[in-house]
């Protein structure tokens, strides 16, 4: 084995960071602070707010009715398998498009970011057309948790597909035909040079694409027949609180998953200080 | 050695394929199919109606604020988190991928706790003539909301893989930070930049949830065309809705043409 | 291209100002009022002729329209919110009250003599074209293997109409509230896709799923009338339903509001609803050739209790009936 065990081989450039001072800089952070607080933090403050109004056991009893139980663990599992689902195709499908060498990659590529351009609708239509009752392929998944997967796969595809793609662009081939040329093998080389540097973009994607399952409402309820206990997810059950005039109530699952989708986010990021660390 | 791995290549080919195929292809492909099933007559007059126009106007007024605002907003996000530690970095940096878990009732629903007519900061925004809810301010607000993340997360990476180096020698030479940036730090990211503006200029262009609730629905004057599509769907006006949603999707693939081309020349391969 | 982006910017607020596709007629010396009308979503074609209708007589020669049209809830709960209105209608009284609630809309808007309701329609059962599963009643809904469409009763309030046909049915067949109960359980394990809204169950059935949707009369000729190939029985029992309408008390133009208002439940509009499917409710209107069949057991909410004790005992969502029929379901059906 050439490569001496242990060793980390260096990024391009090791990544200096250094603390904030200085006039630019603190405009800068107090900008993004601002923006964030006005588009974001004090909105989703009013919801966690009002998920109070009836104190911390009306939050409790709004959160583990049978019905909000059942929607927020469909869609807490069906969002995690699908973050893992995109950790995997997605990097496959970035590699597909910046290493292979295949004719109509472009074709592909120009297609990735159609799921974010769609309205939900339509998405909800098209994968119902292709997967329902009537589909030309004879794959009848409509009406089912399957389906519900299915639709938030389509929706969160290009996430982790983006995030990993310009990483792979900039990466320096140097290393890894230095690599080679030291006789390691195609999957050595992968594993230790070129996954570390993509593990931060695959972690940042995963995470995104976590966050943006958690929420979807559209596309969901048309493939999957939205069925209570069954394929009802949980932006769906909030939408019907808020029917019932119950503010409270949506707010409290609002912010359940607000939390899950946080606790998720550090776990990433964690995660990604951990592979990058570990090399 | 040789042999598992000449596998691996085809494999993931293969998969990749397939799975693009049958997720986005498919149901993409079908979109045209049911546009154009009656012709080109139908789409034609369902895109030139008054109503169209208009929604088609105003969906581009709204995502080129929303998405000029994030990009501001993206790269000095991605600066701070990258090229800097400071307290409570990692609290920011998970803050911002927040929004996306956001369902858009809820969105939609805080924005007007907050800025509705009835609230406080509502009506004192009133009080000197600004409308947010119900108004065309809202509406970019509740597309920025859901895109905050994309342009931050495009470019970060990035810029955290050719590191700094170039930027120290820089400043050694004596460039201010402006002029670092414009000159050394923003080339470099050019073909991410774009990466990112494109993904925020078509999930702006294709929310719908958000956007619905902040909009009061009023027709021919805060219709976006996602808004439109769906109130078309719903009244049998199929032609009008598939077309005005290809429409979408397709200036959605032009944009990603145009950030092709303005990527630097070493990244195109 | 930042000067191209900045006209059309400045082009689409001119145009924001400026635009409604309402054909309004020049006044003569009047001043112009913009009346802001609110509605749910499926009188929006009645609506737009109404409003050019009422733009020919003298009353509304001068008054411009700003439409709005949505699900029922979203659009009283936007009012509710802040969105500005002079003229509303929904699909049901809860919203309504709602409105009355928040001081919005004055008490005494029922207090004429319809109630303040300006057109009716009752629950249908909506077929395939010629009827081929020949489903004639409420009880060919339950039979085994049969596949009924109909949203879900809590994200649509319009939803609520529906089973409250089914039930009050079987009480007007001579049978018990428990029986009534049962009836529902039946009825819904029946039922494969729950949309969240009325128009959405038609398009999914229209779309092929399903033996028979429960809907309303106005919808099945509004779906008829767009050229889709349905029919549709009124069962012999069925509910009546009623679709309010009122003035709001917050409104800047009063009197071109009720100018509206009296117009919509005159003999012109009526006849306008009755050709988008509605029943008109002024006596003797024209009902321009529709058919529209008098079930003999037709009853009203009212007859199950008003809509107040209706939402406590149905649809609360801790014990209501309902809620208890789905929880069952979703237990037997869960993994």
């Amino acid at each position: 084995m050439s490569l001496l065990p242990g060793a980390t081989p260096a990024p391009p450039t090791a990544p200096r960071r250094r603390p904030l001072h200085g006039k630019g800089q603190a405009i800068g952070l107090g900008f993004v602070v601002l923006y964030l607080s006005v588009i974001v933090l004090i909105p989703l403050a009013a919801v966690v707010a009002t998920s109070q109004e009836n104190g911390l056991a009306g939050f409790w009893k709004a959160v583990t009715t049978p019905e909000a139980s059942s929607t927020l663990k469909l869609t807490i599992g069906a969002s995690f398998l699908v973050a893992v689902i995109n950790c995997l195709m997605g990097t496959m499908i970035a590699w597909l498009l910046v290493r292979d060498r295949l004719p109509g990659r472009g074709f592909f590529d120009a297609l990735i970011d159609l799921p974010f351009a769609l309205p939900t609708i339509v998405a909800g239509l098209a994968l119902l057309t292709v997967y329902g009752t009537d589909s030309p392929l004879g794959l009848d998944i409509a009406y089912s948790r399957l389906a519900v997967v299915v639709a938030l796969l389509f929706v969160t595809l290009p996430f982790v597909v983006r995030t990993v793609q310009p990483v792979l662009l900039e990466l320096d081939r140097e290393m890894e035909q230095a690599a080679a040329s030291l006789g390691a093998g195609p999957a050595t080389i992968f594993f230790r040079i070129i996954l570390p540097n993509i593990l931060p973009a695959m972690a940042a994607g995963t995470a995104l694409s976590f966050a943006r399952a958690v929420s979807e409402f559209g596309s969901t309820v048309l493939i999957s027949g939205n069925l209570p206990f069954k394929t009802q997810v949980a932006s769906v059950h909030i939408f019907n609180q808020l029917e019932n005039d119950n503010v409270a109530g949506a707010a409290a699952v609002a912010t359940v998953l607000l939390v899950v989708a946080l606790v998720m986010l550090v776990a990433l990021d964690v995660l990604q200080r951990w592979g990058a660390r570990r090399g | 050695m040789a042999s598992p791995g000449v596998l691996v290549k085809p494999a993931v080919r293969g998969l990749a394929l397939l799975y693009l195929t049958f997720l986005l292809v498919i149901p993409v492909g079908l979109i045209f199919w049911r546009t154009f099933e009656n012709g080109l007559a139908p789409v034609i007059d369902g895109l030139t109606t008054q109503a169209t126009i208009h929604a088609f106007q105003l969906t581009a007024v709204i995502a080129f604020w929303a998405v000029l605002a994030n990009t501001v907003f993206g790269v000095v996000a991605a600066l701070l988190l990258v090229r800097y530690d400071f307290r409570g970095k990692r609290v920011l940096n998970a803050l911002i991928d927040l929004p996306l878990a956001v369902s858009p009732v809820i969105v939609g629903l805080s924005l007007i706790l907050v800025y509705g007519r009835t609230t406080g900061i509502g009506q004192a925004l009133a009080g000197i003539g600004i409308n947010i809810i119900f108004s065309i301010p809202g509406m970019v607000m509740a597309t920025i909301f859901v895109s905050i993340p994309l342009v931050v997360r495009a470019v970060a990476p990035v810029l955290e893989e050719i590191g700094d180096d170039q930027e120290q020698a820089a400043r050694t030479l004596g460039a201010g930070p402006v002029q670092t940036f414009r000159r050394i730090t923003l080339p470099s990211i050019r073909g991410a930049l774009a990466y990112g503006v494109v993904l925020a200029a078509a999930r702006s262009l294709g929310e719908y949830g958000a956007v619905a609730v902040v909009s009061g629905r009023l027709v021919g004057r805060t219709q976006t065309v996602t808004l439109l599509v769906q109130e078309r769907y719903l009244n049998f006006d199929q032609e009008t809705a598939y077309a005005c949603a290809l429409l979408l999707v397709v200036t959605a693939v032009l944009a990603l043409g145009v950030s092709r081309l303005l990527a630097p020349k070493e990244i195109k391969r | 291209m930042a000067t191209a982006l900045l006209t059309l910017t400045l082009a689409a607020c001119a145009s924001t100002e400026a635009s409604t596709d309402d054909g309004s007629a020049a006044g003569s010396g009047g001043e112009e009022v913009t009346l802001s009308l609110v509605a749910y979503s499926t009188p929006q074609a009645a609506y737009e002729k109404i409003i050019a209708a009422f733009q020919e007589t003298e009353a509304g020669q001068d008054v411009k329209f700003e439409q709005s049209y949505g699900a029922s809830g979203d659009q009283s709960r936007a009012v509710e919110a802040g969105l500005p209105a002079d003229f509303v209608m929904f699909s049901l009284e809860p919203d309504m009250t709602r409105l009355v609630d928040a001081g919005m809309v004055d008490a005494s808007w029922s207090s004429d003599e319809n109630k303040g309701v300006i057109t009716n329609s009752v629950v249908a059962l909506v077929t395939r074209k010629g009827n081929p599963e020949g489903v004639q009643g409420w009880d060919d809904l339950t039979k085994k293997g049969v596949e009924v469409i109909t949203p879900n009763p809590f994200s649509s309030g319009g939803a609520r109409w529906n089973l409250m046909a089914g039930y009050g049915a079987q009480l007007e067949d001579g049978k018990s509230e428990a029986d009534g109960e049962q009836y529902l359980a039946d009825l819904l394990a029946n039922v494969p896709v729950q949309d969240e809204s009325a128009r959405a169950s038609l398009q999914t059935f229209s779309g092929g799923k399903g033996d028979v949707l429960i809907s309303y009369e106005n919808e099945a000729i509004f779906a008829q009338q767009n050229g889709e190939d349905l029919d549709y029985v009124v069962p012999d029992s069925t509910i009546l339903i009623e679709n309010p309408a009122a003035v709001t008390s917050t409104t800047k133009h009063p009197k071109e509001a009720k100018a509206f208002l009296d117009f919509v439940r005159g003999e012109e509009a009526q006849k306008i609803f009755a050709e988008n499917g509605y029943r008109p409710v002024l006596d003797g209107a024209d009902t321009a050739g529709q058919d529209f069949p008098e079930p003999a057991g037709l009853f009203t909410i009212a007859d199950l209790g008003g809509w107040d004790e209706v939402l406590a005992t149905f649809f609360d969502e801790e014990n209501g009936v309902v809620t208890e029929i789905e929880r069952n379901l979703g237990v037997s059906t869960e993994k």
